[in-house]
C-alpha cells in the first residue's frame, strides 16, 4: 500500500548514460590494480610454488574484465548512438 | 609428413587468401560489402597483434620466464577496455581528418608538418624491420622442422631461399591486393577480410593444440596444474619492475605498432565496431594466451632437453606423430606471420610513399602537382616501398643470421614504436602541444631508443664497441649505453624504455611549452582535441577565389582517378547551385578537397599541392571581412523588420484616427442634414402662412403687398441658401474653375467695400488702408478672392459692435505669400468659439440680427483651401480679426 515517489531524477536515462561513461573509464583503472596485484604477492616466502595459482588468478581476472566490458558495451554503443540522433534528453 | 605435402598445403591456403581477398574486393566494388565490414571482422582484423611471435614465441617466452608473457597481452586488454579513453578518440579523429597512417595523424596533427611525418616514418621502419625480419624467420624455421622431419624424398632447401620465397610471396600478394587502388580512405576491404580468416586459422590452430596437450598429452586441467607446479617454469619469480614496465610497454605499443593503427583506425568502416571490439579483441588475446603455459610445461617435459621451444608448437605434435595437427600449427603460424608482414608492409608504404617519397618529388618538380600523373606516381611509390620494406626485413633476417630468441627482437620493436605515444596523446589531449616539442620528444626518444638498446641488440662490438659498453664513449662513464646517468643493475630492456620516454615525454613537454606554435598547429590541435565536440571542422583558411577549379580537377584526377573526381566536382558543383563540374574554389570546397586528397596521399602532401595552386593558408582580412558582413546583414535585416514593424504601427493609428474622423464626420453630417432641413423649413413656413393668408383674399391691398413682399424676401433668402449650398458643395469637392490672371490687390480691395456697402448701409465704417503696400499684383482667381474679402468686410459691417466702427485693412508680402488681414474694433469673437466659426451653420449671435444662412465663413475657407491659401482669426488685436493669407503667385494648373 506504499505511495511510490516520484523520482528525484526527471533524465534518468541520461544520467545512467553518463555514470556509465564513468564507469568506462574507470574500468581500465581498476583493471590495472587487479592485474598489478601479484607484485604485491610475489615476494611472499611461502615457496616457489605459486605459478600455477597466479597464473589461474590472472586469467579470472581477464574473463572477469572481458565480461565487464561486454556489457557496458552495449550500454555504451547504444548511449552514443542515441546521442549521434539527437536524442540526448528525452525525460 | 612428407615435405612436398607441406609445400602443396601452403600454396593451396595462398591461393585460398587470394581468391578470398579477390572475392571480396569484387563484392565490395559492386557495393555489396556492407556484412563484411561488421565488427566481427574487425575484430578479427586486428588480431594481427598476435604474431608468429605470439604464435611460436609465447611458448618459448613462457618456457624461459614463466607468467610474463601475459603482460604482452595484458596491456592491450587494458587498452581495448579503457576504450572510452583514447581508442574511441583515435578512430573518430582517424576518420574525421581521413588519417592514413599513424604518421599522418602526427604530421596532420601539428601544422601538417611532413617533418614530423619523416621523423615517425623513420622510427616506424626502423623498428619494424627487425620484426619482419622475425616473421620471416619464423615461417622459415617452421619450414626446417618439417623438412628435417621429412623421412623421404625432398631434400630440404636451404634457409636463405626459404626466406626469400616468403619474402618475394608477400611482397606479391600485398602489392596485388594493397595497391589495386588509391581509394580515399586508404582501405582495403580485400585484404582486411583475409586477415580476419586468417586470424580464425591460427586462433584455431593454437587451441587445437593446445586441447590436445591438456587432454591429450596430459589428463586434463588437474594433471596440467600438477605439472605446471612440478615443472621448471614454476622456478619464475615474478619482477615487478619487468611486470608493471613491459605491461605498459605493450599497451603502448597497440596503440602506435603502424600495423595496429592502420587496422584499427585506418581500416575502421564504422565507430560502432570498437564497442564490439573492446571486449572482443581482449577475448581473442585471452584465448591465444590460454593454452601458452601448458604447452611449454608439457613441451619442457616431453621434448628433448635442447629442443627450441619457440617452436614446441610446432614440434611437439610432430614428435607425438599428429601430422595433421601438426599441419594445422604450421599453418597457423605461416598465417600469424604473413598476416602481420602484409599489413605492416601496407602501413609503412603508406608512410614511406605519403611522406618520403612525394614530397621530395614534388619538391623536384614542383609543376607536376598540376601536370604530372600523380595517381600512377603514388602507387609506384607504394608498390616500390612494399618491396623495399619487406627486402629489409629479408636484409636483416639474413645479415643478424636469424638467431637472436624470437620476444627479445618483439620487444626491441615494442619500445622503438612507443616513442611516438607521447606525441600521440599529447596531440589529441592537450591543445599546447607543437610540432617543435614534438619534433624533439621523438627524435631524442628515438636517439635513446637506438644508442641503449637497438644498436646494442646486435651484440657487443657489431655497431657498439665493447669498450664503449663497459666505459662510456671516449671514457664518459654515465653515458654508457646500458647505464645511462649511473643507473646501474636495471635490466637493459627497462633501462632503455625508462630513459627513452623520460626524455622523450621531457623534451616533448618543455619543447611544447616554449615554443609557439603557427595558426594552422592550433587549428588542427583544436580540431584533434575537441574531435568530440559538434561542429569543429574548424576553418582551415583557405583564401576563396585564388585556385582555378579546372587546375584544382586536374591534380584531382591525377589523385583520385577521373570519374570520382569528376564526380565528386559534380556534386560540389550541385551543392552550390552550379550546373557542369566546375564548383566556385570556396575556402569549404578546397578543405573539403584538401581532406579527401589526404585521404589518399595524407594531410602533409595534399597540403602542399593544394597549396601551390591556393597560395598560402592563411585567415585572411577579406575572410574575416565576409564573417562579419554576414553578421551585418544580418543585423541589417532585423533593423529592416523593426523598420517595418514601426510602420505598421504608424499606419495602424493613422488608420484609427481616420476612423475616428469618419464617426465624427458621420455626426457632422447628421447634425448638417438636420441643420439644412431646419434652415429649408423656416422660410418656406411662413412662405406658406402668407401664401394661404393671401388666397383667402378680401384682404386690403397694402395688406396683400406687404405679405407678397414677405413672402418674396423668403424665396430669396432660399434662393441665396441654396447658392450657398450649391458654392460650398462645389468648393468642398474641389470641382471649381479657377480664372487665373494678374490682377491689382488694391483695386479687388475696392470693389469688395464698394459691394459690401450695401450691407447695413445704415452704419458708417472708417476704413483704414494702406495703399502703398496694396499696390501688389496677385496670380489669382480674383473674382473668388473678392468674394472672400466681400464676405469678410459684410461680417465686420453686421456683427462689430462698436459706437465708432473701424475696420483696419493692412497687407503684407513676405517669400512669395501676402496676407491680408481684416481687423474692426469690435468685441471680438470668444476664445472657445474662435475654432467654430470656419464651421458650417456656425451663427455666433441669434438668426434674425445675422440674416444669413450661416455659410460665409465656411466657404471663405473652401476657396482659400482652392486658391492655395489659409483663413485663419486672428487672436489679441483688440477686435474680430481675420488673416487671410495667399501665394503670390499661384501656379495651379486648373
Amino acid at each position: 500500500m506504499s505511495v511510490r515517489k516520484p523520482p528525484l531524477f526527471l533524465a534518468r536515462r541520461s544520467y545512467r548514460r553518463r555514470r556509465l561513461r564513468d564507469a568506462a573509464r574507470l574500468l581500465p583503472v581498476f583493471g590495472g590494480f587487479l592485474v598489478f596485484l601479484p607484485i604485491l604477492w610475489a615476494p611472499a616466502e611461502t615457496g616457489s610454488r605459486d605459478t600455477a595459482p597466479d597464473g589461474i588468478y590472472l586469467f579470472a581476472v581477464w574473463a572477469g574484465l572481458i565480461v565487464v566490458a561486454a556489457l557496458m558495451s552495449v550500454g555504451l554503443d547504444r548511449g552514443s548512438a542515441e546521442d549521434a540522433a539527437g536524442t540526448e534528453d528525452e525525460a | 609428413m612428407p615435405f612436398n605435402l607441406l609445400v602443396l598445403a601452403c600454396v593451396a591456403y595462398v591461393i585460398l587468401l587470394f581468391m578470398v581477398a579477390f572475392a571480396v574486393e569484387r563484392r565490395a566494388a559492386a557495393g555489396s560489402a556492407r556484412w563484411l565490414r561488421s565488427p566481427l571482422v574487425y575484430t578479427l582484423s586486428l588480431s594481427i597483434y598476435c604474431t608468429a611471435w605470439t604464435f611460436y614465441g609465447a611458448v618459448g617466452y613462457a618456457a624461459r620466464s614463466g607468467l610474463e608473457f601475459l603482460t604482452i597481452y595484458l596491456g592491450p586488454t587494458l587498452v581495448f577496455i579503457g576504450w572510452w579513453w583514447v581508442l574511441r578518440k583515435l578512430v573518430r579523429i582517424g576518420r574525421q581528418q581521413r588519417v592514413t597512417s599513424i604518421a599522418d595523424l602526427i604530421s596532420s596533427r601539428y601544422g601538417k608538418s611532413n617533418l614530423l611525418g619523416v621523423i615517425v616514418t623513420v622510427i616506424a621502419v626502423v623498428a619494424a624491420t627487425p620484426y619482419i625480419a622475425l616473421q620471416l624467420q619464423s615461417v622459415t624455421l617452421s619450414f626446417e622442422v618439417f623438412a628435417t622431419a621429412a623421412t623421404e624424398g625432398w631434400a630440404p632447401p636451404d634457409q636463405g631461399s626459404t626466406a626469400i620465397w616468403v619474402a618475394a610471396g608477400l611482397a606479391l600478394f600485398t602489392i596485388l591486393f594493397g595497391t589495386r587502388n588509391l581509394d580515399a580512405n586508404e582501405q582495403h576491404t580485400g585484404i582486411v577480410t583475409a586477415i580476419a580468416v586468417e586470424a580464425v586459422v591460427k586462433l584455431v590452430a593454437l587451441l587445437a593444440v593446445g586441447i590436445f596437450v591438456v587432454w591429450g598429452l596430459a589428463a586434463g586441467p588437474a594433471d596440467i596444474i600438477a605439472r605446471i607446479n612440478a615443472s621448471p617454469i614454476s622456478d619464475w619469480q615474478l619482477q615487478p619492475g619487468r611486470w608493471v614496465g613491459l605491461t605498459l610497454l605493450s599497451a603502448a605499443a597497440v596503440m602506435t605498432l603502424p600495423r595496429m593503427f592502420q587496422v584499427l583506425v585506418v581500416e575502421n568502416a564504422d565507430e560502432r565496431h570498437l564497442a564490439t571490439a573492446s571486449w572482443a579483441f581482449p577475448l581473442y588475446l585471452m584465448l591465444m594466451s590460454l593454452f601458452v603455459v601448458p604447452i611449454a610445461v608439457v613441451g619442457l617435459q616431453l621434448m628433448p632437453a635442447g629442443a627450441n621451444p619457440d617452436l614446441f608448437v610446432l614440434t611437439l605434435p610432430l614428435s607425438q606423430g599428429q601430422g595433421g595437427l601438426a599441419m594445422l600449427a604450421f599453418l597457423g603460424g605461416f598465417s600469424s606471420a604473413t598476416s602481420m608482414v602484409i599489413v605492416a608492409a601496407i602501413a609503412l608504404a603508406t608512410m614511406v610513399s605519403n611522406h618520403i617519397v612525394m614530397p621530395v618529388w614534388l619538391r623536384l618538380r614542383p609543376a607536376s602537382a598540376v601536370s604530372g600523373d600523380v595517381r600512377r606516381i603514388v602507387l609506384m611509390a607504394r608498390r616500390l616501398s612494399i618491396a623495399g620494406v619487406l627486402a629489409l626485413g629479408y636484409a636483416y633476417y639474413a645479415v643478424s643470421g636469424g638467431s637472436a630468441a624470437l620476444a627479445a627482437i618483439g620487444l626491441i620493436s615494442f619500445v622503438g614504436v612507443a616513442q611516438i605515444l607521447p606525441a600521440m596523446l599529447g596531440g589529441i589531449f592537450w591543445r599546447g602541444a607543437t610540432k617543435a616539442g614534438a619534433a624533439l620528444g621523438l627524435t631524442l626518444g628515438f636517439a635513446v631508443w637506438s644508442y641503449a638498446l637497438f644498436l646494442p641488440s646486435f651484440g657487443p662490438d657489431a655497431v657498439i664497441s665493447a669498450r664503449v659498453f663497459a666505459e662510456g664513449p671516449w671514457g664518459i662513464g654515465w653515458l654508457r649505453p646500458q647505464a645511462l646517468f649511473g643507473v646501474q643493475g636495471m635490466d637493459p630492456l627497462l633501462h632503455a624504455l625508462f630513459w627513452s620516454l623520460v626524455l622523450n615525454a621531457t623534451a616533448f613537454a618543455l619543447g611544447s611549452i616554449v615554443t609557439f606554435p603557427s595558426p594552422l598547429e592550433r587549428v588542427q590541435g583544436a580540431a584533434f582535441v575537441n574531435v568530440f565536440d559538434a561542429d569543429t571542422t574548424a576553418p582551415q583558411g583557405w583564401a576563396p577565389g585564388r585556385a582555378e577549379p579546372e587546375a584544382l580537377l586536374v591534380m584531382a584526377q591525377r589523385i583520385l582517378g577521373e570519374e570520382p573526381a569528376l564526380s565528386l566536382f559534380e556534386s560540389a558543383a550541385r551543392a552550390q547551385g552550379k550546373a557542369g563540374y566546375l564548383p566556385d574554389p570556396t575556402a569549404q570546397f578546397i578543405e573539403g578537397l584538401e581532406l579527401r586528397l589526404a585521404g589518399s596521399v595524407g594531410a602533409a602532401t595534399a597540403h602542399a599541392m593544394i597549396s601551390q595552386l591556393v597560395g598560402r593558408a592563411t585567415v585572411t582580412v577579406e575572410d574575416l571581412m565576409a564573417v562579419a558582413s554576414e553578421a551585418a546583414q544580418i543585423k541589417e535585416y532585423s533593423t529592416r523588420l523593426e523598420a517595418q514593424q514601426v510602420e505598421v504601427t504608424r499606419t495602424a493609428r493613422a488608420l484609427r484616427e481616420a476612423n475616428e474622423k469618419l464617426t465624427k464626420l458621420s455626426v457632422q453630417k447628421d447634425a448638417f442634414l438636420s441643420q439644412i432641413s431646419h434652415e429649408l423649413r423656416t422660410p418656406m413656413t411662413s412662405i406658406r402662412a402668407f401664401s394661404e393668408i393671401m388666397m383667402e383674399g378680401d384682404m386690403p391691398q397694402s395688406v396683400t403687398a406687404k405679405h407678397a413682399g414677405i413672402i418674396h424676401d423668403e424665396a430669396i433668402r432660399l434662393t441665396r441658401l441654396l447658392d450657398d449650398l450649391l458654392d460650398l458643395s462645389v468648393l468642398e469637392n474641389g470641382a471649381v474653375q479657377l480664372n487665373l490672371d494678374l490682377s491689382n490687390l488694391s483695386e479687388m480691395l475696392d470693389r469688395a467695400l464698394r459691394a459690401a456697402s450695401h450691407t447695413r448701409p445704415d452704419r458708417t465704417f472708417t476704413i483704414e488702408r494702406d495703399l502703398l503696400a496694396e499696390a501688389v499684383f496677385l496670380r489669382t482667381d480674383a473674382d473668388r478672392l473678392v468674394q472672400v474679402f466681400i464676405n469678410l468686410i459684410s461680417n465686420a459691417r453686421k456683427y462689430c459692435d462698436a459706437a465708432q466702427p473701424v475696420l483696419r485693412i493692412s497687407v503684407r508680402h513676405k517669400a512669395g505669400r501676402v496676407t491680408v488681414d481684416f481687423i474692426d474694433n469690435g468685441s471680438g469673437i470668444a476664445n472657445d468659439s474662435q475654432a467654430l466659426v470656419f464651421e458650417k451653420f456656425a451663427r455666433l449671435t441669434d438668426q434674425n440680427r445675422a440674416g444669413g444662412a450661416g455659410l460665409g465663413l465656411a466657404i471663405c475657407r473652401e476657396v482659400m483651401a482652392n486658391l492655395g491659401g489659409t483663413i485663419a482669426y486672428l487672436p489679441g488685436q483688440g477686435g474680430a480679426a481675420f488673416r487671410v493669407t495667399l501665394p503670390l503667385r499661384l501656379e495651379k494648373a486648373a
